[in-house]
């Protein structure tokens, strides 16, 4: 009786938090969309100085979209070794998705690090402005995205399988996939129609 | 070290520095008052970390009351300023003090107060009314009430420590920008903004996961009471709209910090997609303040005129348009922007269609009324207060939907006028009404009503001669914001009627002090021993009062609308049901809520005053206590079968002492 209040307790709250957790999505999507709003409207905002087509360099970042969508099959990799009950396998997926962001991650900073260098910081023009500030809050989401990975790995090397990590790991599933979408629209209103234009 | 922050920072001259004062003096008579009455375990164990929503919703409601007093000052200071300062006399406040006020008056009472005041609402009222225990993530919930108070803590330490924001409310830019507000006054506004703003967020998610999954079984959405539809629909709201204040106030942070160009007038900078964005959250804002307020108002009228509410299905179609609505309204706040006839046209024509559901709901509530037994009473008089008093301010909206008489009032009184007859008439009314109707269930006695009849007279009377001035002042071409203006245009006498008026409602708030005061104090003779002092329709009136921690020892079954009306029914005809009683999971107290507040409060007061090493060691302390938070299971306790019943049993034999 007790076990099976105490089960069925643990479904509400499973749901609770998965529903809970895709509004918390939601409303990162809305926080996107605002930046590619301001990003679209400011695009043409140089003040004299270069466009995207004469920043970008496409393979460069098609580079980076690879590496970030192949972090996204061992993320759900990860997940299927969770559901299969092999608590290595799962933490041996975790870690290549923590190294694959890690590289994208260095990648876009060596990126801003060329760009700044070249003199082409954020201070140069209102479209730089809103180029650095979408693509670092993405970064900046990827980043705590590896934060959360890492204490994934620390929580699964010590607990195990729990039904708690499990759960965790799907929700960090969700927001790991939720960048790689994010990411889809970065490469293609910023860079490819940056460099078409 | 201690970046821009100096011995300067204190205030200079004698009106700042006697807000300090008042800051510093309130804070330390708290303190020494605990001290005294040795009660700081209490406040730490009974409320501090609290995880129960009712206390959370006091904890607010305690807030927003106290900064209504401090955004009431403001408003006596702005009212004295214009009531005197025709041609050359001279002004109590200097122009630059004067606009800090004006912007630290509406942005304490939207922020501050009406937001404080409809979250206390939801966290009181909605749990019960669904019927059921809790929220759907109680610790979420003690952390987005600290982040308020977090919020809070950093505007008024801007009395103390530094300069509050001159740049109006809403801070546009340029004027907001590094260039022409190169003080801390903006970075106050951001961050304290910002830290809420984020807190509220997190408040919306939590609401609408509690409607979604924790409703009493058999209580389909079609079956919810009205005042929970209108917080879904403000939720929905709050989690549509707040990512947009965030990304703005980061942007202006971004322009001010880093030198950015976003809102720059130079270097590809645009001004206007500021005022764009800020109005995309903030149309939406003003929604989600008077959605909840529209929710109260509806249970209200249905009590008091003993009789099911008018056209259910048409009020909840109502609220959903008005969210959808909402949200494409807004660039009726800047028609003169220039966007060109067409865009004008159609924002035009939306905003006043928006007025359609407003009227729907408007004829469904007197259709309530019409037939009933009403009841006159506070409640029922702020119902009808608001029903006169919003029309009129609604009437002047759809005026002012027309770009071409826009044009002739944009930034004038008569929009000043506007706002403030759907704020006070529609959000505070509608928050004083809920207060007392709700006021029994949460604290097991009723509010006196002779002292809250005449609370409500002086306000309404204070309320039309504050603000009905206001409306002929802006046709005859008074704009917002005037610390001065000449002595012949004649708007002298208007402006001394204005201030006199304010004069009146502040008496009112007297009343409602004295209310308050009376009404505790003779708190044995007003006891709601029945759980249902108003004859209630809804479950909140299901449990006795004041309501227990676990809110319901039995989850009701619902099968109808209005179910505790249904309930009283089949009561009334087969006579009840003693049921089993059985073992309650309650959550632990958290002081991690608390924690996160602190840090939050550190982390923006570092960016204030760029003093970094603070803030960055301040947030990497929040994301460790989220850790702590979110390892191991769930931390709650489970009350035995036997002690809920000991429980329930002291509440109920409470109620029947109380009654012989």
């Amino acid at each position: 009786m007790t076990t099976y209040s105490h089960m069925k307790e643990r479904v509400e709250s499973d749901v609770k938090v998965t529903l809970g957790f895709w509004l918390y999505l939601m409303t990162d999507c809305i926080l996107f969309a605002t930046l590619f709003a301001t990003y679209v409207v400011m695009r043409n905002g140089t003040a004299g100085g270069p466009t995207g087509a004469e920043l970008f360099d496409l393979p460069f970042v098609l580079g980076e979209t690879i590496i970030l969508l192949v972090s996204s099959f061992t993320c759900g990799l990860a997940l299927l070794a969770a559901r299969a009950g092999s608590k290595n396998q799962t933490i041996a997926w975790l870690l290549a998705t923590i190294g694959l962001g890690a590289a994208f991650l260095s990648m876009e900073l060596y990126e801003f690090a060329h760009l700044i260098s070249e003199g082409y910081g954020w201070e140069r023009s209102g479209f730089l402005s809103a180029f650095f500030t979408l693509v670092a809050t993405h970064g900046l989401h990827i980043f705590v995205g590896m934060l959360w990975a890492i204490t994934m790995v620390v929580r699964l090397s010590s607990g195990g399988l729990t039904h708690s990590t499990t759960r965790k790991l799907t929700l960090f599933g969700m927001f790991w996939h939720f960048l790689d979408v994010i990411w889809i629209f970065i490469f293609t209103i910023v860079y490819m129609m940056g460099a078409i234009t | 070290m201690l970046g821009n922050l100096s011995l300067d920072a204190l205030p200079h001259d004698p009106i700042a520095a006697g807000g300090a004062v008042m800051v510093v003096g309130a804070g330390l008579t708290m303190v020494i008052a605990l001290f005294v009455t040795k009660r700081w375990t209490w406040l730490w164990k009974e409320w501090l970390t609290s995880l129960d929503p009712k206390r959370i919703g006091i904890m607010y409601i305690i807030v927003a009351l106290a900064m209504l007093l401090r955004g009431f000052a403001d408003a006596l200071m702005i009212r004295a300023q214009q009531a005197l300062a025709s041609g050359d006399a001279a002004s109590i406040l200097t122009s630059d003090h004067f606009q800090q006020v004006f912007s630290a008056h509406g942005t304490i009472m939207i922020f501050f107060v009406a937001m404080g005041l409809i979250f206390g609402v939801i966290n009181l009222i909605l749990p019960l009314q669904l019927g059921s225990r809790d929220v759907a993530f109680p610790f979420l919930n003690s952390v987005s009430f600290w982040l308020f108070i977090a919020g809070f803590i950093l505007i008024n330490a801007s009395l103390v420590v530094g300069e509050f924001s001159a740049a109006g409310w809403l801070a546009y830019p340029p004027l907001s920008g590094i260039e022409y507000s190169p003080g801390v006054g903006v970075d106050y506004w951001i961050w304290a903004l910002q830290i809420s703003g984020i807190g509220s967020l997190l408040s919306g998610i939590n609401f609408m996961v509690t409607i979604f999954k924790m409703r009493a079984p058999g209580m389909t959405l079609m079956k919810m009471p009205i005042f929970s539809w209108s917080v879904l629909c403000s939720m929905f709201l709050v989690a549509f709209a707040f990512p947009i204040l965030t990304v703005t106030l980061t942007l202006l942070s971004l322009d001010r910090l880093l030198g950015m160009h976003f809102f720059t007038s130079d270097m590809g900078g645009n001004p206007m997609m500021y005022i764009n964005l800020i109005w995309a959250w903030g149309h939406p804002e003003v929604y989600i303040l008077v959605l909840p307020a529209f929710g109260i108002f509806s249970e209200i009228v249905s009590t008091f005129s003993s009789k099911r509410l008018f056209g259910y299905a048409s009020m909840v179609w109502a609220l959903g348009a008005i969210t959808v609505l909402s949200f494409i309204v807004w660039l009726h706040h800047f028609f003169t922007m220039g966007a060109g006839a067409n865009v004008n046209a159609f924002f035009g024509i939306m905003t006043a269609v928006i007025a359609v559901p407003t009227g729907v709901k408007i004829f469904n509530w007197l259709f309530t009324m019409y037939g009933g037994r009403i009841r006159f009473t506070t409640p029922m008089l702020w119902f009808m207060g608001f029903v006169v008093t919003f029309t009129l301010g609604g009437v002047a909206g759809v005026l002012m939907s027309v770009p071409a008489i826009d044009f002739q009032v944009h930034n004038s009184l008569f929009l000043v006028a506007h706002f403030h007859t759907m704020i006070i008439g529609g959000v505070v009314f509608g928050f004083f009404a809920g207060f007392t109707y709700w006021f029994p269930k949460i604290f097991g006695f009723k509010l006196n009503e002779r002292l809250g009849v005449y609370a409500f007279w002086l306000w309404l009377i204070g309320f039309l001669m504050a603000f009905v001035p206001l409306y002929i002042l802006g046709l005859m071409g008074a704009t917002r914001r005037l610390d001065h203006y000449d002595a012949s245009l004649g708007w002298q006498g208007l402006f001394i009627v204005a201030g006199m008026g304010v004069l009146v409602l502040g008496l009112g708030v007297l009343c409602q002090i004295a209310q308050l005061y009376v009404s505790i104090r003779d708190r044995n003779k007003n006891r709601d021993t029945t759980g249902d002092p108003w004859g209630g329709r809804t479950l909140e009136w299901a449990t006795p009062s004041p309501a227990p921690i676990y809110n319901f020892a039995h989850i009701p079954d619902v099968t109808s609308r209005d179910a505790f009306w249904a309930m009283k029914e089949k009561a009334a005809a087969t006579g009840s049901v003693r049921q089993k009683f059985s073992p309650i999971t309650i959550p632990n107290n958290s002081s991690l809520g608390v924690g996160i507040g602190v840090l939050a409060f550190l982390v923006g007061f570092g960016l204030i005053w760029h003093i970094f090493w603070l803030a960055g060691i301040a947030a990497v302390g929040i994301v460790i206590l989220i850790l702590i938070r979110t390892s191991g299971e769930e931390d709650e306790t489970e009350l035995s079968a036997v002690e809920v019943e000991r429980i329930d049993a002291a509440a109920r034999h409470n109620t029947r002492r109380k009654r012989s």
